[in-house]
């Protein structure tokens, strides 16, 4: 008979305008390994940020192995054996692997002693790891180990992982697997933090659903399909993107040998991209983060200008061409981050809409706004995109991440251009945002341009694309069609393997 | 041209003397950095501690209380940019400048009284036997406490910075302030401290301006050292020992053309005592142009703000 | 637990509101320093605010002085609100101001004594180069060599000062001048004396100029696409180069501009004001329009209110110490004092406080 680690006990918490968690309640049991369910805002970052002492619930109750537990600051919650492994590292670039888990540590042993504890426990786990070098050179999936060996060396008792796999390679997932089973089987317990179910199937012992702040449901995974603990975490039922046929038309974009050295200390530059993108096509390039995705976006946009004949739209060579001109021939972008990238978090969405449309949409004479002008693109966007919103002169940054990422991709998409390039459509967007942020990009394929889609949720990508390629260390495969290729396949391409298209 | 009157070893300790002040409140201002803070408001913190430390020495007769006063005068100032910028999130830009202005004004309101006073010795220290060495003693061994007391600090700083836990949280902070936090940091007030600690040090290199290196108080008598401070840090590459070379280097040209300018080259004064100023520029274009590196250098959330949001 | 919550948006009501506050504090808080200074806090409150309108003696001279003293600062952070905003830092315009008024100057000085309306329009431009090419500096630098406009444009103050040093002992020194350090009085000759327009209120032409530079510099900023790319640049530089700004055009731009201006205010000083190129003709005006463009908002509307409050200190100032002998220097802690508030207050157009109630 196992028994609890840890029960919550009502739990609330409230932001203003939203109430992140509301009478949260349920118990994890030792050496279980417990997901936590939901959809993005469902609160389940909040909840496991109480768990781990960094937030202050404002009622309710928690206990661990029955004791009263509620850790002011995180150093409280290490000692009492709660580890955490952030979604967005909590490491330091310029720091080498030693100093960043010293930091995470309560009591770190000498330098020499943490190195060969470092190796020792890395290499137990199947988590190799050089105490030495420094994070800004590490791959993201090793960075995540630096993360998970930090809380090892502490013999946590629950371990919590928010969103683990959202970076990983496919046999990166497996060996994290690996790790968390035997973690689990010596009595650690687990508090997964995931949207993506098959995972869920395959590893959690139990679920609880998370909606609006709610606990709305639990289940034993393993007894659920994935579409039934979907419809749980969306609260209704769930509709699939109809299968659309693809006849591609004549080459849009053409890139020839693309290189483009990154500024970025930490960064990837990319060394001789190479694709076609056709009238009507949707290809989907998956990749690692921080394998040159955000380069080839800059590249594209016009951001950072090129050679001029590594860049041909429609056959016209635009690669020394700035953004602004690239927009006029009709290749237009949406980059990855919202706030601060694609719109200005403090301008009204009035200027937002005029920081990428002016010149396609007429928006301004001789340098002179039109404001009229500016403002009906500006509602068009709100109306065509379904943009909740107050109105049009609210700042960028006072709209939902869902609502902002459809007005920056209506922003685009109403512009009618030849090629769109989009980095990470639906990143930390709902589902229904989601579903309808690809509709739109497969309806704009449909209507005769083409679309490049950036993405690292290759769901994502098996959903959207016609033609499917891979980005790793800034080399591109050659693209192929999407249909048939295996999850296995495009994981050994990700993991740098990219021969394996070639031979395929 | 009669250049013997330029006497190397004499010019050797004019040139220390010349770069402490500018050395101390680089020294604090480059801990201040390395936690992610940027206070442009050094020149203000400097002169108010030449103020303060000059009119207590003069009160006390004693210039080590007077020094002790300087740093807290210093710190107070910066204490208040720290409560801006780290409490009411204020622009670090803005509220440094701010700070400068203010401390200028204010510092000149303190002195009225001060013009013309001489101020207490401040007592050297003279390693016995060493400092009678021919060239070596005088260089090495004969100074002021406090110039022996910078360097000592270039190195407790150093040691700070990369032999201790506390350093190293210190560095993390001005790393990434959202990583350091989620760890359970308190980044507020570690770079709280940080502040403070190059106020004080801001402060004792304005009372040493105005006690040992000058020594009298003036109005305005800083002249720009705090933002050649500033440039030092930057020169520096954030490395606590090559900001020795940095405030030497500028001590020197400092000295060098006061020196000419004594003895009458031809070249007017005026173009001589520009030379500092232009030394500095050249020196911080030099060290910045290579972008990629100075990038991998700089405390990577220097002058950005932190707002905890939950 | 008193907490400080973001808003959703910034507070247009507070965005209005800060400046007044933070008038209204230093007014408090400078009541306190001239009663730890022992002066009676009402009586100097009110020898700087309303004596200079209202007061029997003083008030006619007093109320000449306010443009001339707002001229500049409003010319300056007119030109220091559009770098401000693009997140170009130029703190260097009192060098600038120096550098705008000697090129000026020096063309006046080479024509004399010739007689004709073009030859203060001719020593403005030559000014504004002055300035513009003294900011240009800072630019080139930061854009070539990634250096920080800050620290340059503050250190070619030092050089400017310097520099006026060996012109008015040297090249520009005035025949007639005994040996003093200055040069030939501009206000002597009529063709290079700036006319006065409206003497009760000390209207010079420059007064004019900066009236028109201001609303030149509002259309730009809010209706033209340079005004917003400067805009877009110092809220996301991202974003902005996903817009298809060239960064390196807009510190150029901005710098370019807020130099022009300063040399132009500079060269103003000279043929009115002051009269002629001395050692101490600059007065500081480059520091306390960085303080007038903040608390102008970095808004050209606000910036013509903010001159001129700032103005009314010096005037004000000048009666306090010829009637308390309140120190001048008293006067910049005051102006000190102000950017701090007013930078205190800002806190409150982002955030709000809260009381939060915690659980144990």
């Amino acid at each position: 008979m196992t028994k609890t680690l840890l029960e919550i006990k009502g739990l609330s918490k409230s932001y203003p305008g939203v109430k992140a968690n509301d009478n949260v309640s349920f118990t994890i049991q030792e050496g279980e390994i417990h997901a936590l369910l939901g959809e993005n805002g469902a609160g389940k970052s909040t909840l496991v940020k109480m768990i781990y002492g960094l937030v202050r619930p404002d009622e309710g109750d928690m206990l661990l192995h029955g004791q009263h537990y509620m850790p002011h600051k995180p150093s409280e919650a290490r000692n009492l054996g709660v580890g955490m492994v952030f979604q967005h590292f909590s490491l330091f670039e310029a720091l080498n692997v030693a100093e960043n888990i010293t930091l995470g540590m309560e009591h770190a042993p000498p330098r020499a002693e943490l190195n060969e504890k470092i190796i020792e426990v890395s290499n137990a786990y199947g988590l190799p790891l050089d105490p030495n070098r420094l994070i800004g050179d590490l791959s993201v999936g090793e960075r995540q180990r630096v993360e998970i060996v930090r809380c090892l060396l502490q013999n946590p008792q629950l371990l919590i992982m928010d969103e683990p796999t959202s970076v990983l390679t496919p046999q990166e997932v497996e060996t994290l697997f690996k790790t968390l089973r035997k973690l689990s089987s010596e009595g650690v317990a687990i508090l997964y933090i995931s949207h993506k179910l098959d995972e869920i199937k395959s590893l959690c012992d139990h679920a609880t659903v998370l909606r609006m702040g709610k606990v709305v449901d639990t289940c034993i995974p393993a007894e659920e399909t994935a579409r039934s603990m979907a419809e749980m975490m969306i609260g209704g039922e769930l509709s699939m993107p109809t299968a659309r046929e693809f006849t591609p038309g004549k080459t849009l974009l053409h890139l020839e040998s693309l290189s483009l050295v990154s500024l970025d200390p930490f960064g990837t530059s990319l060394a001789n991209v190479s694709l076609e993108l056709r009238a009507g096509e949707v290809m989907g390039v998956a990749g690692v983060a921080g394998n040159g995705q955000d380069e080839l976006l800059l590249a594209l946009s016009g951001e950072r200008p090129t050679d001029p004949s590594m860049i041909k739209l429609s056959g016209v060579e635009i690669g020394g061409m700035g953004p602004t001109t690239r927009r006029a021939l009709g290749l237009l972008a949406a980059p990855e981050e919202r706030l601060g990238h694609a719109a200005a978090p403090d301008m009204s969405l009035k200027e937002n809409a005029f920081l990428s449309a002016r010149v396609r949409q007429g928006l301004s004479k001789s340098g002179f706004t039109l404001f009229g002008k500016r403002d009906d693109f500006a509602r068009e966007i709100v109306e065509q995109f379904d943009v909740r919103t107050p109105g049009i002169d609210n700042a960028a940054r006072s709209l939902s991440g869902g609502n902002l990422q459809k007005f920056v991709i209506g922003r685009e998409v109403l512009q009618k251009p030849t090629v769109l390039v989009v980095n990470q459509p639906t990143w930390g967007v709902d589902a229904a945002a989601a579903a309808d942020i690809r509709q739109a990009l497969r309806d704009l394929a449909a209507s005769g341009a083409a679309v490049l889609v950036i993405s690292q949720d290759l769901d994502e990508l098996m959903e959207m694309s016609d033609t499917f390629a891979v980005l790793a260390e800034g080399r591109m495969s050659k693209p192929r069609p999407a249909a048939g290729m295996s999850v296995e396949q495009i994981g050994l391409m990700m993991g740098g393997n990219l021969e394996e298209s070639a031979n395929a | 041209m009669d250049f013997s009157a330029l006497n190397p070893v004499s010019l050797m300790v004019s040139l220390m003397i010349a770069a402490t002040p500018i050395l101390l409140a680089a020294v604090g201002e480059l801990v201040v950095e390395k936690s992610g803070v940027l206070n442009l408001g050094v020149e203000g913190m400097m002169i108010i501690g030449a103020i303060a430390g000059f009119a207590i020495s003069v009160e006390t007769g004693n210039p080590w209380v007077g020094m002790l006063a300087a740093m807290v005068a210093g710190a107070v100032l910066a204490l208040i940019f720290g409560f801006m910028t780290q409490f009411l999130m204020s622009n670090q830009v803005a509220t440094g400048l701010a700070l400068t202005l203010f401390g200028l004004g204010m510092a000149a309101l303190l002195g009225q009284s001060y013009g013309g006073m001489k101020p207490p010795r401040t007592p050297r220290l003279d390693i016995p036997v060493l400092s009678d060495l021919p060239i070596v003693g005088p260089i090495l061994f004969s100074h002021d406490v406090m110039i022996y007391m910078s360097i000592a600090l270039v190195a407790g700083v150093w040691y700070f910075l990369n032999r201790t836990r506390a350093g190293l949280v210190l560095r993390a902070v001005g790393e990434n302030h959202d990583a350091a936090h989620s760890l359970g940091y308190n980044v507020v007030m570690i770079r709280l401290a940080a502040i403070a600690f190059g106020g004080a040090c801001a402060g004792l290199g304005g009372a040493y301006l105005s006690l040992v290196r000058v020594p009298q108080w003036t109005e305005g008598m800083t002249a720009g050292a705090g933002w050649i401070a500033l440039a030092i840090v930057v020169f520096a590459s954030w490395k606590p020992w090559r900001l020795i070379l940095g405030a030497y280097l500028f001590g020197g040209v400092t000295i060098l053309q006061l020196n000419l300018q004594a003895m009458g080259i031809g070249i007017s004064a005026a173009y001589l005592s520009m030379t500092p100023y232009l030394i500095t520029i050249i020196v911080m274009v030099i060290i910045s142009a290579d972008r990629r590196r100075a990038s991998m250098n700089a405390p990577a959330s220097l002058g950005r703000n932190f707002h905890a949001s939950h | 637990m008193l907490r400080l919550e973001p808003r959703r948006q910034p507070s247009k009501t507070m965005r209005w509101l800060t400046p007044i506050l933070a008038v209204a504090i230093t007014m408090v808080m400078g009541g306190v320093l001239f009663a730890a200074m022992g002066q009676n806090p009402f009586a100097a409150i009110k020898i700087i605010f309303l004596d200079p309108f209202f007061h029997e003696t003083f008030g006619p001279y007093s109320r000449s002085q306010l443009l001339v003293k707002a001229g500049p600062l409003i010319l300056i952070a007119t030109g220091l609100s559009i770098g401000f905003r693009a997140g170009v830092w130029n703190i260097g315009a009192e060098g600038q101001f120096v550098m705008g008024a000697i090129a000026g100057g020096a063309v006046g000085l080479a024509l004399y004594p010739a007689d004709g309306i073009w030859v203060l329009p001719l020593m403005t431009i030559a000014g504004a180069l002055g300035g513009m090419a003294w900011a240009m500096i800072p630019a080139f630098l930061k854009i070539k060599f990634n250096t920080n406009e800050i620290l340059v444009s503050l250190m070619l103050v030092y050089v400017a000062y310097n520099f006026l040093a060996a012109m008015v002992t040297g090249p520009l020194k005035s025949p007639d001048g005994f040996g003093f350090p200055e040069s030939r009085s501009f206000t002597a000759v009529d063709s290079t004396s700036l006319p006065m327009v409206y003497e009760p209120l000390g209207m010079h032409a420059g007064v004019l100029v900066a009236i028109g530079v201001v609303i030149a510099a509002y259309v730009m900023m809010e209706r033209h696409l340079l005004g917003f790319q400067i805009r877009l640049t110092g809220e996301s530089p991202r974003a902005a180069r996903f817009a298809g700004v060239n960064p390196a055009l807009i510190v150029a731009v901005t710098l370019g501009i807020s130099g022009a201006l300063a040399g132009m205010a500079g060269l103003f000083e000279v043929t009115g004001p002051a009269g002629k190129l001395t050692t101490n003709f600059p007065v500081g005006y480059g520091f306390t329009a960085i303080i007038v463009a903040f608390l102008g908002r970095l808004n050209p509307i606000g910036i013509v209110l903010a001159g001129l409050l700032m103005a009314l200190t010096y005037i004000g100032g000048e009666l306090a110490q010829l009637s308390l002998g309140i120190p001048a220097a008293a006067i910049n802690v005051f102006q000190g004092m102000m950017l701090f508030f007013l930078l205190a207050v800002d806190v409150f157009v982002n955030y709000r406080l809260v009381w939060k109630k915690e659980v144990k």
